[in-house]
């Protein structure tokens, strides 16, 4: 068991110690309210000790109010937010949960399951490690789960926990359970996925979520809170090349100069040779500044300051880069688009496109496919309307610094602004360069679910070389 | 040493050694946010309400921002409901660390002499608190200011993103929510309009508890249990700082071990007894608490879905 122990079992220090050692998942949590998503939050909330008494008496008041249990406690209004949401009895927007045990923390991403909100659906997963697609096994794999390990696989996410849930309510079947488990490997086996870990429980009853239930005597695997606890996270990340967008250049004196940035991958050292795309100044990291000292190593996801050896002209907008792993510069990106706004998209549209730390002016030249949400396969497009999926050409007034987002999820997204609103107007995933030969190939999303493997030589690779996997 | 430790020693390969903890990456996402904000709007401001969030707040921004100075103004929305105590220690860190802090007061409120107790929650929050600070925010001609709520203090909150967009009136709209794919933030905005930006949105309570442990960083003495004049009124203790509280009859002050976990306007947010006068102690008591932080206030009582409509009328 790893739910919180109390201080007094084992002192404080110890306590604090582990506490403040603690990694974090994120994860998405992809279903409908028919699947009992927010059953299954609520759930994992509860049941790891997240929830106070008052916060249960107000769910008491809300169950008979709003609850759609009877007299029983109903969980899912733990997590249905807004007052208006609540009263139409669904959820309509990303909502972000927290929990957390003696070995990880967990940050849920919980997005609604209905067909009209894609951006919502892409958004959840574009930080998320790892996907927990609900199925009801009542219904078994619908469209809607086609979509959401579609939507999810594009978006990058590489680990699944298939969550089959109401096993009670078909009497902990291991037929059922192994027939979907079946059809969930069969579609999913183009789109890339390292791992699928199918979990039969029941969010209502909690078997099978935090504690272990005892009806699937023939059922060995763990919980799923088990599998969330011990999945591998952020090694993609740190295996990748490293960049470093800069968000600040700090001047504080004429003796210091220091780029301010969140490195977006990979690992930096005192020595290292870089590159500034997009102009393509080289030099050397001279130091590694924190508030709290410099730093021998800084890896992924740290917020730090970097002192370059030669004066070199870098701005905001700049992407500092490993020199011997260049990043791709170009004013002409190919982009998955995820239409997003309530207008239409046509070509020509001008709009903003905001990728790293750089805003620029960018005209959609082509929409050159639109991508069938539930199969992946192209089909012709003319406009986009909202929640459209597609594949778009974007020029812009400047060439910028990417990688294609198969390669890296934090250099290879970018939004887009409308310029009139103001309002985010698509997310895009950037894809990788189309082959000299004419552009007339269209990468299909089994080609780029294929790319979207560790890169040769990366570290997951090479264990999966090692293991056959 | 510890069973604990022995648990979360990572596996020995050779990327063990730079795992980030769940607060490293939680402080770099801060101050990746404290960075963009800064280079996107024109005129930032942090509001500092004194209390323990903000006092992690701060520390961030000056870690996103070192060896070079805060970038921006700190602003308390003074509601002169605070606790004497907190006022103290809001001047001391302003010496301390050389702060350009703007104190703000509705000078039509105080007029009036409104107050918690003479309005009640409701009237004293919304022109105390609410047109105060876009009384403030219009004064200076703020364009984006930065606060510490979190995600998981409240239902509404869970749902809020990041950034958030206010109309020129301040009003925040839910169904306009700008979404915020992996670490891109959308700051433009139209004349008028500003920004919230909410760079503890992931933080949890316990979170905050154990990077103030963790770093040290200095929170007013309220937070820590001791003796303390307080009185019992509808189920909260409320302690009696000064003459501001009028004792209701029958009632006395008796001296209590309480704290706070939370600190608002003295009259609305009420003490905890609570043994807990170290930081492990109260990190203890807030794992092992039965009653989430928010309790001690009551204008979240103010009717079902009350912080959500506050929100929208521009509470923070």
């Amino acid at each position: 068991m790893t739910i919180h122990q109390s201080p007094e079992a084992f002192g404080y220090e110890a306590f604090l110690a582990a506490h403040q050692r603690k990694e974090v998942l994120r994860f998405i949590a992809c279903g409908s309210v028919d699947d009992g998503k927010s059953t299954l939050i609520g759930r994992l909330l509860h049941d790891t000790k997240q929830i106070f008494d008052d916060q249960i008496s107000a769910l008491q008041r809300d169950s008979r109010r709003h609850g759609t249990q009877g007299q029983e406690m109903d969980l899912a209004l733990l997590v249905d937010g807004l007052q208006a949401e609540r009263e139409q009895g669904i959820t309509i927007d990303v909502a972000y949960r927290f929990f957390s045990t003696e070995k990880r923390s967990f940050i849920v991403a919980d997005t609604p399951g209905h067909e009209q909100y894609t951006r919502n659906m892409a958004t959840g997963a574009s930080t998320a490690d790892v996907a927990v697609i609900l199925v009801d096994a009542r219904q078994g794999l619908t469209r809607q789960t086609r979509r959401h390990a579609l939507l999810v696989s594009m978006l990058g996410i590489k680990r699944i926990a298939l969550a089959i849930n109401k096993m009670d309510l078909v009497g902990w079947s291991q037929t059922k359970f192994e027939e979907i488990l079946a059809g969930f490997t069969d579609f999913t086996k183009n789109l890339g996925f390292a791992e699928v870990r199918a979990i039969p429980l029941s969010a209502k009853n909690g078997d099978n979520v935090v504690l272990p239930g005892t009806a699937a005597t023939w059922y060995a695997g763990g919980t799923l809170l088990s599998y969330l606890e011990d999945v591998p996270v952020h090694e993609e990340a740190l295996a990748a090349p490293f960049r470093m967008a800069v968000q600040w250049v700090n001047r504080p004196d004429s003796e210091f100069r220091g780029y301010s940035g969140r490195i977006a991958s990979g690992q930096v050292r005192p020595g290292d040779s870089v590159t500034i795309a997009p102009n393509g100044r080289t030099s050397t990291v001279a130091r590694i500044y924190t508030a709290d000292g410099d730093l021998a190593v800084a890896g992924e996801d740290q917020s730090v300051t970097l002192v370059l050896a030669d004066q070199v002209d870098a701005s905001r907008g700049n992407v500092i880069a490993a020199t011997d792993r260049p990043m791709q510069v170009s004013d002409t990106l190919d982009v998955r688009l995820f239409w997003a706004s309530e207008s239409p998209l046509a070509p020509g549209a001008a709009l903003l496109a905001k990728i790293g730390t750089v805003t620029t002016n960018a005209t959609v030249t082509a929409i050159r496919t639109r991508i069938d949400p539930e199969t992946g396969q192209p089909g012709p497009a003319e406009q986009l309307t909202a929640n459209d999926i597609a594949d778009v050409t974007l020029t812009l007034d400047r060439p910028v610094a990417f990688d294609a987002y198969a390669e890296n999820r934090e250099t290879g997204g970018l939004i887009l602004i409308d310029r009139e609103t103001t309002d985010t107007a698509a997310l895009g995933l950037v894809q990788a360069p189309r082959k000299a030969d004419g552009g007339a190939r269209i990468p299909t999303t089994t080609e780029v679910a294929g790319k979207a493997k560790p890169q040769q030589g990366g570290f997951l690779a090479k264990l999966r070389g090692l293991f056959g996997g | 040493m510890s069973a604990a430790q022995a648990v979360n020693a990572a596996p020995s390969r050779n990327l063990a050694q730079d795992r980030l903890t769940h607060l490293q990456r939680l402080e770099a996402e801060s101050i990746h946010i404290f960075r963009e904000t800064v280079a996107e709007t024109e005129n930032p401001v942090m509001l500092y309400s004194i209390g323990k969030d903000s006092s992690v707040l701060l520390h961030l921004a000056l870690k996103a921002f070192a060896p070079g100075k805060l970038p921006f103004p700190l602003l308390h929305v003074d509601t002169t409901w605070k606790f004497r105590e907190m006022i103290a220690f809001r001047d001391q860190r302003a010496k301390e660390l050389g702060l350009d802090l703007l104190v703000h007061t509705n000078p039509d409120g105080l007029a009036r002499g409104v107050g918690p107790i003479s309005h009640g929650s409701e009237v004293h929050t919304d022109v105390m608190k609410t047109q105060a600070l876009r009384q403030a925010l219009d004064q200076h001609k703020f364009d984006a200011a930065f606060g510490g709520a979190r995600r998981d203090e409240e239902a509404s909150r869970a749902k809020e993103r990041i950034v958030s967009l206010r109309t020129a009136q301040h009003r925040w709209d839910p169904k306009r929510q700008r979404a915020e794919p992996w670490h891109l933030y959308n700051m433009r905005k139209k004349r008028g309009e500003s920004l919230r930006v909410f760079p503890l949105s992931n933080w949890t309570e316990l979170d905050i508890w154990l990077y103030i442990e963790q770093e040290n960083i200095p929170i007013v003495p309220l937070y820590f249990a001791k003796e303390r004049p307080v009185v019992e009124r509808d189920g909260q203790l409320l302690m009696v700082d000064d003459e501001r509280l009028p004792l209701n009859p029958g009632e006395t002050p008796q001296m209590r071990r309480v704290r706070f976990r939370t600190l608002g306007c003295y009259p609305l947010t009420g003490a905890v007894e609570s043994p807990a006068a170290t930081l492990p102690e109260i990190i203890g008591e807030t794992l092992a608490a039965r009653t989430s932080e928010r309790q001690g206030r009551v204008i979240d009582k103010d009717g079902a879905g009350a912080m959500e409509r506050k929100k929208q009328e521009g509470y923070f």
